[in-house]
């Protein structure tokens, strides 16, 4: 029992980060039908702004929060000079372009900071408590309230603000958005925007767990995406649960099947639930139109 | 003349065959026949992923998977089990195939981003086997690769493995070439266009998906199977999720849908990070510029957008 609980914690607390990163695939997907593979870099700026600002002499507190706005400019400057411009490209196009732009970000990390791992203190101190025989360390408790909030957070946006009602117009049919009068050019804008500061906001969370360094990205992507797919592309819902699956599949495969196994039974559960549900476990089947 | 040799069905063969022909005439040093081998072995990925996406209009974020399984095959055939190389080159090739046939079927039926998750899905399922069955394929190091010997005749140089290479390409190409002008290269284009009307109109669309699907896996395994004969050296690398990137990459840069933009394709990714090194520590910084650029000035890829700017269609 504490072994399972012990693997409950951690998969769920990279569940959560993978959660966040699914959310923002989402979030832009749903604005622009861009599968935005930069996702996992605006993990890696979170941890990497935040340590180095921090080892400079900022106070912890403010680093994450320069952090953050620096992701945020960079996901406006992503969308300004990169998608912007190929707006009308095909959707494969516009996915090569970004991952031209997951790897130009990783290459500016590499130069502006270094290639080595970092990490900064917990928030909370060190001392791992005991539930029922499992330790918790208590950032991971703060990785899942952290996730959590903004989940609610995107949440209340979507469902109760004049612009989150904008945003779920646009994502819903771009064209009927503009007719009543919404900038979607905008609206596309902020949520390139807003999925920068919530991945940034991850990795400030999980760093002091899983380290950071400048290619960290490229990994969150994948499990992002692939997390985003299970739960069914689109639905912001189904990335959050689809974010904390994969999590929970690594953990418990690692413990209990194989380690150097791990990733793969995460894939081999999402390939068995597309082979039965090819929309994802929330998804909506779609017809296409002749 | 020369307008006239580009509109027929093998003017681009020929154009790709004189291009392998004249380049060791120019060319001041053995280097630049490496580059330009390892150009012709990655083309011959990228023209097979090409039938698949460009004409099928499938996506594929796996095909590194079926060029690890040539690229092991050739590896550890005749050190673990005494097969000779040409022979396990045939046997990886037909494994590839076999294997994209029985999972094509169940995966083919998804579309889209679905399909993309899915085969990324199999390919690090694949990439991950060689990393850790290290019994027989020696773990995250790799393996050595024994030399390709065919009746007494040792396939080793730089010079022999360019022309093997280059030849193969053409061969790669006109098959490819000739597939797409043959009723199944119109049945996978209509599929591309819309599979339901395809269906409407009696086209077996999940047969001609898997037929492509399978011919793909072939020219990667073929691909995987020259590398590690050529490196003489094979580790997971190979079969990475970051190769199949790569793949779709050239695949979309040089042009989807055009057997010329392949090749274009896989020249630019192979030989622009070899310039970039000058840059050093900017490398990859310049490598994602110039991606990014190009997708937005050239979005149709290198080969058609710049054909369509001159007004002759190349395909």
């Amino acid at each position: 029992m504490p072994e399972f609980l012990q693997f409950l914690f951690s998969g769920l607390t990279i569940g959560a980060i993978y959660a966040l990163v699914a959310l923002g695939f989402t979030l832009i997907y749903n604005a622009s039908d861009v599968i935005n593979f930069a996702q996992g870099e605006f993990v890696m700026l979170g941890g990497m702004v935040t340590f180095f600002a921090a080892a400079a002499g900022v106070p912890l507190p403010l680093a994450a929060l320069l952090a953050i706005v620096v992701a945020v400019a960079v996901g406006l400057l992503l969308h300004r000079f990169a998608i912007e411009p190929a707006r009308g490209a095909s959707a494969v196009t516009l996915i090569i372009i970004t991952i031209g732009a997951s790897i130009l970000l990783r290459g500016v990390a590499a130069v502006v900071f270094d290639k080595n791992f970092h990490s900064f203190p917990p928030f909370a101190g060190t001392t791992p408590w005991n539930v029922g025989g499992a330790t918790i360390l208590p950032q991971s408790v703060i990785v899942l309230l952290g996730a959590g909030i903004i989940v609610v957070a995107m949440w209340a946006l979507m469902s109760m603000t004049l612009i989150g009602k904008a945003m779920v117009a646009t994502a819903a049919n771009k064209l009927a958005a503009q007719l009543t009068g919404i900038n979607t050019r905008a609206i596309i804008g902020l949520s390139f925007a807003v999925s920068a500061a919530i991945g940034a906001i991850g990795g400030i969370l999980v760093t002091p767990i899983t380290l950071t360094s400048y290619d960290v990205g490229t990994l969150l992507a994948l499990k992002g995406f692939a997390a985003a797919m299970l739960g069914g592309m689109g639905h912001p819902f189904g990335a959050v649960v689809g974010g904390l699956i994969v999590g929970l599949l690594e953990s418990f495969g690692a413990g209990y099947i194989s380690s150097a196994y791990k990733d793969a039974i995460a894939f081999i559960v999402i390939l068995a639930v597309l082979f039965f549900m090819p929309n994802g476990l929330f998804g909506k089947a779609s017809a296409e139109r002749v | 003349m020369m307008a006239a040799l580009l509109q027929s069905r093998y003017g681009i063969v020929l154009l790709i065959a004189a291009g392998i022909v004249l380049i060791p005439l120019v060319t001041p040093s053995t280097f630049y026949l490496r580059v330009a081998i390892l150009v012709y072995i990655f083309s011959i990925a990228v023209v097979g992923l090409n039938l698949l996406m460009g004409f099928a209009g499938q996506v594929s974020l796996g095909h590194a998977g079926f060029f690890g399984i040539g690229a092991y095959a050739v590896a550890v055939g005749p050190t673990h089990f005494g097969i000779p190389s040409w022979a396990s080159l045939l046997i990886g090739v037909a494994l590839a195939g076999l294997i994209a046939y029985v999972v094509g079927r169940p995966i083919l039926k998804l579309r889209g981003h679905y399909l993309a998750v899915a085969t990324l899905g199999m390919g690090i399922l694949i990439a991950m086997v060689f990393t850790n069955e290290a019994r027989f394929t020696g773990g995250p190091d790799g393996m050595p690769v024994p030399r390709l010997v065919l009746f007494d005749w040792v396939v080793r140089g730089v010079t022999t493995w360019y022309w093997v290479s280059g030849v193969s390409l053409v061969i790669a190409a006109a098959i490819a070439v000739n597939l797409i002008a043959s009723p199944t290269g119109r049945a996978l284009r209509a599929i591309h266009d819309s599979e339901t009307a395809s269906h409407v109109l009696g086209i077996d669309v999940a047969r001609y998906k898997l037929v492509v699907f399978v011919i793909s896996a072939v020219y990667a395994a073929v691909a995987g199977a020259y590398l590690a004969l050529f490196d003489a050296l094979v580790t997971p690398v190979t079969a990475g999720f970051l190769r199949s990137i790569e793949f779709v990459t050239m695949a979309v840069l040089g042009g989807l849908g055009s057997i010329l933009g392949s090749v274009v394709g896989a020249a630019v990714l192979v030989v622009l990070p070899q310039m970039l090194t000058v840059f050093h520590d900017y490398e990859h910084i310049a490598l994602g510029a110039i991606m990014i650029v190009f997708m937005i000035f050239l979005p149709a890829g290198i080969v058609p957008s710049l054909g369509r700017l001159f007004g002759r269609k190349f395909s």
